[in-house]
């Protein structure tokens, strides 16, 4: 039965229906409800949610969770995952399954979560759901994409995921079988001369073959190489015979997504491409669909992140102009008046005829 | 008959080790390896390691392990303990990883009571990196970036953690050890035996804090590794059980008490031994 929900409780309870028991946190807005939700409902269906005392100890407790097994998260806004990068790194080489929530202020977050905040070579599978629907779906196959490759995977949200009520339901997905964890810990092999260790250094155990450093950093780099070929979603409309194509991603792309069916319903040749993947990037999709078309717009709320990606992937087939742009309320957290479908369709038609890109709308500020 | 060095830990996959010698720290890991046998608790031991010279230590214990960050392992620590409650969960770090990098989590870790036990081997500088000051270099103390000696004028005070800890209403049991000679050695590992006891039953956070000799990073002859440690270190770095059931110490107590206890060896000493 469908329910009214806030975003941040349909994902908590999405995580819970995947079987994740442990989270930890630090509040920061947007995000700080996500938390709520997790204290309130953990202890109810017998895991752990601990307000931890920093995004340091938050991340590191995920990680102890993880070594048992256990399905764990952690999150927070950029910021909070800026502190938290160091530990991303080491998590992924030791190839722990985390799932991490970031309830971005905006889309600022592209580059850190795509590129990585941290050190090394490593890759996160970034989703990025555009409704709460799809918020639910993409938290559950968070946690089995990030079993099946024993990767982090991150789920990008923003202000609008974390806050809008929408009338969803929460039914677990059964998204197949993943292999047994005969790498957790449990404390039981002490002194059999079989005890386990989780090193993201590729360490083994004295007496065990030790891939060491370089090889271990060589197989996780291939391990990259083979997410690339299998993870990649993406949803594309009205592109075959689209003179101009707009890409964006998340809510921004639901935004985007109404306005050219409207711009297709009055017979403008237009589609878009919406990334549901940001890593692995759907780059076969934006490029087949740049194939033919005059302009590829790309609409962000940042100053221009993803566009990176869209070019590497579009490589001269037609320009890639940016027609986002960075937009906050007076709090700097939340939603700026750029994310509004009339502004977008002047901007989107502005590009599609060649006119003047109209000027980015300034929020009221606060008066301080 | 067996000699001391010749003793190999259960809990051991090999006895090589590429720490220097006259390193403190391959002493402390058997006593709480020991400790752990002896208690019966070898099939439930999950251990976290920070980083640092006993880094080393990760491939040859044969214990359930994680490798840590620099700093971090106490918070990595709880995330297991919270969802293995049975099992017996201890960290591993030097001051440089424990009382440095990582202040906070282990302050956070004791004051919430977490029921794990985190074991610092205290030599007063980073050891790996060839001699450099931590936080707990005492003052006078030469190190690679303090030349002249620690000047409290210029590098400030050392942190004297096992005191900081006991503080915190989290904090079940504290004790500091040494392992610098072999009296110093058997009653550190009663404080291995006590920490683990205080996690068995449940009781919270637990604290072992092991003076160790790096004559390497004190610069000084390997012999001189012992007494050095004594005289410098275990001068500010007071030995003994800074909490006991919840109950704090006071420094004074605890320099009656060590001054007995040397009193009691040197007279066991005349006696023809000293029972370990
Ligand atoms: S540098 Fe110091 S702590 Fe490290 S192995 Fe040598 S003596 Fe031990």
């Amino acid at each position: 039965m469908k329910k009214l929900m806030e975003g941040s409780e349909a994902m908590a309870e999405a995580a819970i229906a995947a079987g994740c028991r442990f989270f930890a946190g630090y509040p920061m807005t947007p995000f700080t409800e996500l938390l709520e939700h997790f204290a309130r409902r953990m202890p109810e269906v017998g895991g752990v949610c601990i307000n931890a005392e920093s995004e340091l100890e938050a991340v590191g407790m995920a990680w102890g969770a993880l070594a048992t097994g256990a399905r764990a998260a952690t999150g927070s806004t950029g910021q909070g995952l800026s502190l938290m990068q160091e530990s991303f790194s080491e998590i992924t080489l030791a190839e722990l399954p985390l799932v991490i929530f970031n309830m971005a202020r905006g889309q600022q977050d592209y580059y850190q979560s795509t590129r990585g905040g941290g050190h090394g070579d490593y890759r996160h599978i970034v989703l990025a759901p555009a409704d709460l629907a799809e918020a639910i779906e993409l938290t559950q196959l968070a946690f089995h994409l990030a079993d099946t490759w024993r990767n982090p995977v991150l789920v990008y949200g923003d202000y609008l995921t974390a806050h809008i009520q929408e009338a969803v339901e929460v039914d677990p997905l059964e998204l197949g079988p993943v292999a047994d964890k005969d790498w957790a810990l449990d404390g039981s092999l002490g002194g059999t001369g079989r005890s386990r260790i989780i090193s993201p250094l590729g360490f083994a155990k004295t007496g065990r073959r030790s891939p060491g450093i370089e090889q271990h950093l060589r197989t996780m780099t291939d391990k990259s190489r083979q997410i690339e070929a299998a993870e990649v979603r993406v949803e594309v409309g009205h592109v075959d015979d689209a003179q101009t194509v707009i890409v964006a991603f998340g809510t921004p792309g639901k935004f985007v997504r109404y306005v050219v069916n409207q711009l297709r319903a009055d017979g403008e040749r237009i589609g878009f491409v919406r990334p549901i993947t940001l890593w692995p990037y759907p780059t076969d999709a934006v490029a087949a669909a740049a194939e033919g078309a005059r302009t590829v717009g790309v609409f962000e709320l940042c100053a221009g992140q993803m566009i990176d990606d869209v070019r590497l992937s579009v490589l001269g087939r037609a320009p890639v102009v940016g027609i986002g742009g960075i937009s906050t309320d007076g709090s700097g957290f939340g939603v700026g008046p750029l994310l509004d479908a009339e502004i977008i369709r002047d901007r989107i038609l502005a590009l599609h005829r060649g006119e003047t890109m109209p000027p980015l709308p300034d929020n009221e500020r606060l008066e301080v | 008959m067996k000699l001391v060095g010749q003793a190999k830990p259960d809990l051991l996959l090999s006895q090589e080790h590429h720490m220097c010698p006259g390193c403190g720290e391959p002493m402390a890991l058997r006593g709480y390896l020991e400790a752990i046998s002896e208690l019966g608790l070898t099939q439930r031991t999950i251990a976290v390691h920070g980083i640092g010279c006993y880094t080393s230590f990760s491939m040859t214990t044969d214990l359930d392990l994680v490798q840590a960050l620099h700093g971090r392992a106490p918070s990595v620590a709880t995330g297991i303990k919270r969802m293995r409650p049975d099992a017996i969960v201890f960290t591993l770090q030097g001051d440089g990883d424990m009382v440095n990098e990582g202040l906070q989590e282990v302050l956070h870790t004791a004051a919430r009571g977490e029921n794990i036990t985190c074991v610092l081997l205290n030599n007063g500088v980073f050891g790996e990196t060839g001699g450099h000051m931590t936080a707990t270099t005492v003052l006078g103390q030469r190190t690679k970036n303090s030349l002249d000696g620690r000047d409290a004028n210029y590098h400030g005070y050392p942190i004297l953690i096992g005191d900081l800890i006991a503080r915190l209403q989290g904090a079940a049991y504290v004790a500091r050890g040494s392992v610098h000679n072999a009296a110093g050695f058997a009653r550190t590992k009663r404080m291995f035996k006590r920490a683990f006891e205080t996690q068995v039953r449940g009781e919270g956070f637990s604290f072992v804090e092991v003076l160790t000799m790096c004559p390497t990073g004190w610069f000084i002859p390997t012999t001189e590794g012992p007494s050095y440690m004594n005289e410098t270190l275990g001068e500010v770095h007071i030995m003994g059980e800074l909490k006991v059931d919840g109950v704090i110490r006071t420094t004074d107590e605890l320099h009656e008490e060590n001054i007995r206890k040397a009193a009691e060896i040197e007279a066991a000493l005349a006696r023809g031994g000293v029972d370990a």
